[in-house]
């Protein structure tokens, strides 16, 4: 039992990582159907500020991540522009592939400047550091402080997306992207600031991430990134709400699948189970069924 | 027409056995160093992988992500049944059995997933390949991540040759039966081709099964000359390498993927020493191709032999002008 409640624990910590980068993803998608590969490597470069405004600049741990944050979101919006936006009508293919082509180029642009040699996050200090107990549970700071985090982001993002004036905007685009722009609603300005809202919960995933588990590497971005799309997937893409209880089982899952089983197989059950809601019911687990209409 | 169609078989023919024969040439007075032919074999793979997978994502408009998975099978198949049978017939036997398996698995994971679009199937193969190379990371009979080592080598120039130009001709035959017709319709539009009564999965898993039978028969080909195969050598990387080559060559030519492969395969020769900088390129030709030229070096044109008596025509026309 105490086994179990401890990996209900991980689980917990790893899934709020996997639902601040399925937030992105569900966003982008829903706005403009982009599977955007490039997010796992925003988280990337996410990380890589925190570390370096903690190790160079000598910031504290919530500097450091609003820092990361600040920059991930530039370079969403900049990757936004340069790369997505003239492909605006062009076909859904050519907008994917060019994905992967920025997701390429931000991984193998950071290992040129940064070498590809894996990096220790600095050590926590101070009230961080330390970890309590819970009968024979050992919950560790920074786990609360990853669950903490995301939750205050998470009740930010619903704030923005149900109360705001951008928010209103931003569903009004997912849902109808002409419609909005007939009724005087800058389509291009939405996207922009839904990439800046992913890109931003992208880097912080990739601070708490860094904190969580000491280390990072150029390409820590790739599977972390499937996964949380897979998370996105089976919320329903597109579905806020979705995103984050995706998030959380794909979390659950795996801490489970190498607790219990063999951790060698912890990536390939996810996939598996990608394929089987792909296959049973691609809109996941609260999406509607659309019918396509000619 | 029958007499135009056995001329140009001719033309094909005849340059088909002066291709095989000016390399054959330049190996035996060794111009074509053992280092050089390595760059030729991985070529003929490449060639071999960009145009089936030009079948499945150019011609037929199905999204796929998971050739590296089919090219793992067909290699590591391929590899086991070279090492129990070293001989030319255990190298045949292996290549058709390292095809046949990785088709049969292309036939079972295609059914189910081809009936997702666009970008879910993109996902969806992507999964499978990254299954196929976790499973082969932790088969005892495939050594795991360590990897097999010790393939005999039988592959040369001329099965190199056979396979590669079997594979050309092969599908740009397929194309032009009506099968193939009924897979271009799809990309085409898959309502409009469903409602004049063409099987759409039918025809798409029919696609996707012969391109990775194809992919299985370049796996095989790398497992027997390069002597070591190890699951990481087929992650998501080898899915997007070929990729760039169909998408540079242009989707829905095969010319272009032929003329694609080999521009590539000489450029990362260059850049052999800074793998770094050769991915950046790779990226930002990807996506500088798909902003400025989207349907690529070729779009869905083929060169022919009437090509060259356009240009001849070209030049005599000017030569006349002036």
């Amino acid at each position: 039992m105490d086994q179990f409640l401890q990996q209900v624990i991980n689980g917990i910590s790893l899934g709020s990582i996997y639902a601040l980068i399925a937030l992105g993803y569900t966003m982008v998608y829903g706005i403009i159907k982009l599977i955007n590969f490039a997010h796992s490597d925003v988280y990337m470069v996410g990380a890589y500020v925190g570390y370096f405004s903690m190790t160079t600049l000598h910031l504290g741990f919530f500097p450091a991540l609003l820092f990361a944050m600040l920059v991930s979101t530039l370079l969403g919006v900049v990757i936004e522009k340069i790369a997505y936006k003239p492909l605006r009508n062009a076909t859904r293919i050519a907008v994917l592939i060019t994905a992967i082509g920025v997701s390429l180029f931000l991984e193998y642009g950071t290992m040129f400047f940064v070498t590809a040699s894996v990096r220790s996050y600095p050590a926590m200090t101070g009230l961080l550091a330390g970890s309590f107990k819970v009968g024979n549970i050992v919950i560790s700071m920074q786990q609360i402080l990853i669950v903490v985090t995301t939750v205050i982001l998470m009740i930010l993002l619903q704030f923005i997306v149900k109360k705001t004036r951008i928010g209103k905007a931003m569903r009004a685009v997912s849902l109808d992207q002409d419609a909005a722009e007939l009724m005087g609603i800058n389509v291009n300005t939405t996207i922009s600031f839904t990439f800046a809202l992913g890109s931003a919960l992208a880097g912080a995933a990739g601070v708490l991430v860094g904190v969580y588990y000491n280390s990072i590497n150029p390409l820590m971005g790739v599977l972390p990134g499937l996964k949380a799309f897979i998370a996105a997937v089976f919320g329903g893409i597109g579905i806020i709400p979705g995103a984050m209880i995706g998030g959380y089982f794909i979390g659950a899952v795996e801490v489970f699948v190498s607790g219990y089983g063999n951790s060698m197989y912890r990536d390939a059950i996810v996939f598996a189970i990608l394929i089987i809601i792909l296959i049973v019911k691609p809109t996941g687990l609260l999406g509607k069924n659309t019918r396509e209409k000619v | 027409m029958k007499k135009i169609y056995e001329v140009h078989g001719m033309k094909k023919l005849v340059s088909l056995a002066l291709t095989f024969l000016i390399i054959q040439l330049l190996i035996s007075t060794n111009i074509i160093d053992d280092y050089l032919q390595a760059t030729l074999v991985t070529i003929c793979i490449n060639i071999i992988l960009s145009v089936s997978l030009n079948l499945i994502t150019g011609f037929t408009g199905q999204f796929s992500l998971g050739h590296a998975g089919f090219m793992s099978i067909g290699a590591y198949v391929c590899a086991l049944t070279v090492i129990r049978m070293p001989t030319t017939l255990g190298f045949i036997l292996g290549v058709f059995l390292g095809a046949a398996t990785a088709a049969l698995v292309g036939c079972l994971v295609g059914l189910p997933t081809l009936r997702l679009q666009g970008d879910y199937l993109a996902i969806a193969t992507l999964g499978m390949s990254e299954i196929i190379r976790i499973i082969f990371l932790n088969l005892k009979i495939t050594n795991g991540a360590a990897g097999l080592n010790g393939i005999p080598q039988f592959v040369n120039w001329l099965w190199l040759f056979i396979f590669t130009a079997g594979t050309i001709l092969l599908i740009t035959n397929f194309l032009k039966s009506s099968h193939g017709r009924a897979c271009i319709s799809i990309r085409e539009d898959e309502i409009a081709s469903e409602s004049i009564g063409i099987n759409t999965t039918k025809y798409k898993v029919i696609a996707f099964t012969f391109g990775a039978f194809c992919a299985g028969i370049a796996g095989a080909l790398y497992a027997s000359y390069f002597y070591f195969l190890k699951p990481d050598l087929f992650g998501f990387l080898k899915s997007i390498d070929v990729l760039v080559i169909v998408v540079l060559g242009g989707l829905g030519s095969i010319s272009g993927s032929i003329i694609a492969a080999i521009l590539l395969a000489l450029i990362s020769t260059y850049l052999q020493s800074f793998p770094e900088v050769r991915m950046i390129f790779y990226s930002l030709l990807l996506v500088i191709i798909m902003i400025f030229r989207p349907q690529g070096l070729m779009g869905s044109k083929e060169i022919s032999f009437s090509v060259f008596s356009k240009l001849g025509n070209f030049f005599s026309s000017k030569k006349g002008r002036v």
